[in-house]
């Protein structure tokens, strides 16, 4: 068995969006899918700050200051790309016209919680960020994150223990080791065991009833 | 003859009180009225209640406003970035208020307020510590947060082109809460890049008419 690296988190997760999504990636982790979407299919990337088909991070000496994705990086914009105003770009999102959004996480719960902007530390400065509107407003919430934390508990959870960014929101959960399908009634299938660690190493470092075909 | 373009950034921020509601328009760098911020530093108004998405970068614009000790309370949903430090420190300190809104809510909020609506109720948030102790309405079997309109004295935004009647274009995703905070205040100041006349954007183009808007700068 092989854990996969970032990348190869983001390129399993990339081979899940059909040709004509329009996808929203989240700052860190998630922006890294960008680069395994496949380049002779139209996939839309939408960015929070107002960009529709936006293109690849700017090359080194081409940046536009003006032209950023939500992480605030130099982008580029792909023919056809257009640009739209804050209350048009979140309208975008609440009314359900994004087909996913790739978000990270620091827990999610059986039942589709996540958690993702706080970890409640009295001394945290809280930011939130669009990641409310994605995971209310997007048809399907993909979470892109390592399955265990630093010190080996499992982020995939019975109940989140952190501050919750959205309630019953997330359909998918691609981890190092395993894809995870969320499904109604906190049903959570295991639809590809990529790193091929197993089923009983599975069942034992979640912790939860998880659904094997 | 109507003429909204003034001549330096010290009338466009005259007479802005202290107390006031500023809109600050901007994401990150990007749309971020730098010189009019500036500007207002040197006018003076303190005790400011500030809506931005972000809480300044470096030490410039909004983040200089901050150092400068004239902002009471932020509301914005991503205060904390890699060069946010002026405002962690400010916050850390007590010497500044911060409402975290979630950013669709930040612009719907303005949006609501330009246009005269009382609220609305959003999915956003449903079911998170910003909900705590506040109303809930079941509508068609969905749980929905109510949210009210945010109002200001003055917005401070960042626009391309704009002409005497006060018409303003964007440039790229400079555009963000651009348009959407020009609506909200008694008094629209926008800083452009370039000052031209009358019918040379073409109106099919105008991405805020001329109605929102007091004050057109060139900087």
């Amino acid at each position: 068995m092989a854990r996969l690296t970032r990348e190869q988190i983001a390129e399993r997760l990339a081979r899940d969006i059909p040709e004509g999504a329009y996808v929203n990636l989240g700052i860190g982790l998630p922006t890294l899918v960008s680069n395994y979407l496949p380049k002779d299919k139209d996939i839309f990337l939408q960015s929070e700050n107002g960009i529709l088909a936006m293109g690849p991070l700017a090359r080194k000496g081409e940046e536009d200051w003006d032209l950023i994705n939500a992480g605030k990086q130099p982008v580029t914009l792909l023919k056809g790309g257009s640009f739209f105003h804050h209350a048009d770009s979140f309208a975008m999102m609440r009314g359900g016209h994004l087909d996913y959004c790739v978000l990270g996480a620091f827990q999610v719960s059986r039942y589709g919680d996540l958690a993702n902007w706080s970890t409640g530390e009295p001394d945290a400065i809280p930011a939130v960020g669009g990641a409310m509107d994605l995971a209310a407003g997007a048809k399907a919430t993909y979470i892109m994150m390592e399955l265990l934390t630093k010190d080996g508990k499992s982020k995939l959870v019975e109940k989140c223990t952190y501050p919750l960014t959205g309630v019953k929101c997330v359909k998918r959960v691609y981890t190092d080791y395993a894809v995870f399908q969320i499904e109604p009634e906190g049903v959570v299938r295991v639809l590809d065991d990529c790193s091929g660690v197993g089923k009983d190493e599975l069942l034992r470092m979640t912790g939860l009833d998880l659904v094997f075909d | 003859m109507v003429n909204k373009i003034v001549s330096s950034l010290e009338e466009a921020v005259a007479g802005i009180q202290d107390g006031s509601t500023v809109l600050v328009g901007g994401f990150g760098g990007a749309g971020q009225p730098v010189e009019l911020i500036e500007a207002l530093i040197d006018q003076g108004a303190k005790d400011l209640v500030v809506v931005s998405n972000n809480a300044g970068n470096g030490e410039t614009g909004l983040a200089a406003l901050l150092k400068a000790g004239r902002v009471r309370k932020i509301i914005c949903s991503f205060p904390r970035q890699a060069d946010s430090y002026v405002f962690d420190g400010l916050y850390r300190a007590g010497k500044i208020e911060l409402e975290l809104v979630p950013q669709g809510t930040i612009a719907e909020r303005v949006r609501a307020g330009g246009a005269g609506i009382g609220g609305f109720y959003t999915r956003t948030g449903v079911g998170t510590p910003l909900a705590e102790g506040r109303e809930i309405r079941n509508i068609n079997g969905v749980d929905y947060l109510f949210e009210y309109p945010i109002v200001a004295d003055v917005a401070l935004i960042k626009a391309r082109q704009g002409d005497r009647w006060g018409n303003l274009t964007y440039r790229k995703s400079a555009r963000n809460f651009n348009p959407v905070f020009a609506t909200a205040a008694k008094l629209t100041v926008a800083q452009v890049s370039e000052i031209v006349e009358l019918g040379d954007i073409d109106p099919e183009v105008v991405v805020t008419p001329g109605i929102y808007v007091k004050r057109v700068v060139k900087v």
